[in-house]
């Protein structure tokens, strides 16, 4: 019974694995095409169907030689989306770590409206939260650089709430336990809390990356210069003109984050053992 | 004797204090980057126009009540979320609960779903719109059984075509937060349960589901906070002028914001949020009910 069970939703996840590897097999099939080849099958000039080939008449490298090799541009585009990416993950970590355990042991009237408010806030839609965060950026003289795009990542209420909510369910006693024994806030949090709370932090950090390693608006108005655009920046607004350089953009942005999810699911399953409780 | 006394009470009231200073890292910045501009743009919302600054009370309010595109964006959003959210959650926590009881490819799959999110919104609009669009592969498909072409993104379904694509988006994220939740859960709960001989939906309803609330809480919200971010798939597929059955709010709120109108984009949020702050306050009363009953 159960065995069929398993069977079942094996061929479901097989299925729907399909339909989600389709853009990226596209994409990346069609990265290897020449720049003409693209165009043609994507024209619809002559009322044709769209030819979403898969199998390219002619593999060329051309796409990511002009990517990767012709100009120096697109490598470091890419690499400002790291130096804007890289500090927004790790500083959403550690800020949201450090105030979720203090929501967690703190007590105080208001608590729960403060936490309410941090909800609450999350949910401005992007259009209204740039004006003022360019105002305040502006306070701040920081308008010009990664700054004004990295401090409202780092200090975005996501992550409090979601590690909040994740401590919810750890059991209490064994923090009361190490707080009888003389532990301070430090041990606790660095001994007991941080090895229970891996699979939230590893949830935390991939969708923080996820969120931002597509960022554009906030680049768009925050980062004049095109030389320190990032990479999401460009790849939104080739689409029109150079689809094949687009393709090839894509695949060539999309694969280290791949690699970095990979390695971060493992943390994901990884549950917690409970030794020692009633 | 009694120096060393001091000098613990000293120690003692420090490591109190700690975890105020770590709260107030994180308000000092939530504060100057999310409430200050939730204030700004309160303010803007009850003025006239951003330049004279002139009071002008719930005037933008009511305006937008009598704007025929903005009730048009807010009756197509409202469809769109009330269907795509609720899909996304119970699809989501099905995959996550199928993940987690598989032995081998489980990394794979939780992988193959989170590809949507890593494929710049560009690239994958593009695929979809050659996809769903009037000379797109869809109706390449349909052709060979003589159906006749239809622009999926024009027409009476298109907002589900939307709700496809979102779910197609999303379901990776909440599967995350879900699995991460999941492995929260001992599993000695599971073996008590075993052991007591309860059956498979007992120990669903009765376990998971329960020790599972604070992470669906999340969930939720995170999910209507992705619904708005549709807007941009949108936004590439249909370009500045949608189908009327695409218009939504968004694209009010982002004419408002290109015209620099801020007092109707403001009080278009206001409208928003204040229905979502009821949304979020009835299921923060429900999550906290139920995790109050928590054993730990």
């Amino acid at each position: 019974m159960s065995e069929k069970r398993a069977r079942i939703s094996y061929i479901l996840f097989w299925v729907a694995a399909i339909v989600y590897l389709a853009p990226l097999v596209v994409t990346l099939s069609n990265s290897f095409m020449s720049s003409r080849e693209v165009e043609k099958n994507y024209s619809t000039a002559s009322e044709q169907y769209i030819d979403m080939n898969i199998i390219p008449e002619k593999v060329t490298l051309s796409q990511y030689s002009k990517l990767l090799i012709d100009s120096p541009v697109y490598l470091n585009m890419f690499w400002n989306s790291v130096k804007l990416v890289a500090p927004i993950v790790l500083g959403q970590l550690i800020v949201s770590v450090l105030a979720a355990y203090a929501f967690m042991v703190m007590r105080f009237r208001g608590k729960e409206v403060v936490f309410l408010l941090y909800i609450i806030v999350m949910l401005l839609p992007l259009q209204v939260t740039l004006m003022p965060n360019y105002i305040v950026a502006d306070w701040l003289n920081i308008k010009e650089s990664y700054l004004a795009i990295i401090l409202p990542a780092v200090f975005n209420p996501f992550g409090v709430f979601l590690l909040r909510q994740y401590m919810k369910s750890m059991p209490f006693s064994y923090i009361e336990a190490a707080q009888v024994d003389g532990a301070g806030h430090g041990r606790i949090l660095w001994s007991i809390i941080l090895p229970m709370l891996k699979p939230g932090l590893a949830a935390l950090a991939m969708l923080t990356l996820l969120d931002y390693w597509n960022l554009v608006d906030q680049a768009v108005i925050f980062i004049q210069e095109a030389d320190k655009q990032p990479l999401s920046t460009f790849l939104a607004q080739i689409n029109s003109g150079e689809l094949g350089l687009a393709f090839a953009g894509s695949t060539f942005y999309a694969i280290p984050v791949l690699l970095i999810l990979f390695y971060g699911q493992e943390f994901l399953k990884k549950g917690i053992a409970i030794t020692g409780m009633k | 004797m009694d120096k060393e006394k001091m000098q613990r009470t000293k120690i003692h009231n420090w490591n109190k204090k700690i975890p105020l200073y770590m709260l107030c890292l994180s308000l000092v910045g939530f504060v100057s980057f999310y409430v200050i501009p939730f204030a700004v743009s309160f303010y803007y919302s009850v003025v006239d126009n951003p330049i004279t600054k002139e009071y002008c009370g719930m005037g933008n309010y009511m305006e937008l009540f009598q704007n025929p595109y903005f009730m048009k964006g807010l009756k197509n959003t409202g469809f769109f979320m009330a269907v795509s959210i609720p899909i996304n959650i119970i699809l989501s926590l099905c995959a996550a609960l199928g993940l987690r009881g598989m032995k081998q490819h489980s990394g794979m799959f939780n992988l193959i779903f989170l590809i949507p999110l890593a494929i710049p919104s560009a690239t994958a609009a593009f695929f979809w719109k050659n996809f769903f669009g009037l000379h797109g592969t869809l109706n390449k498909f349909l052709a060979v059984f003589h159906v006749p072409d239809v622009n999926w993104l024009d027409c009476k379904y298109s907002m589900l075509v939307m709700v496809l694509i979102f779910i197609w988006k999303n379901i990776g994220y909440d599967m995350t937060l879900f699995l991460s939740g999941l492995s929260n859960i001992p599993e000695q709960y599971y073996e008590y349960a075993d052991v007591e001989g309860a059956g498979r939906w007992w120990k669903f309803k009765n376990i998971t589901l329960i020790y599972l609330m604070p992470t669906t809480f999340v969930v939720i919200i995170m999910t209507v906070v992705n619904s708005f971010k549709i807007f941009k798939e949108i936004y590439i597929m249909t370009g500045e002028y949608p189908p009327d059955s695409l218009y939504v709010l968004q694209h009010y709120m982002n004419n408002m914001f290109l015209s620099l109108n801020y007092p109707k984009l403001a009080s278009a949020t206001y409208i928003l949020t204040s229905v979502m702050v009821l949304f979020v306050a009835c299921i923060f009363m429900a999550e906290k009910k139920i995790s109050e009953n928590l054993i730990s």
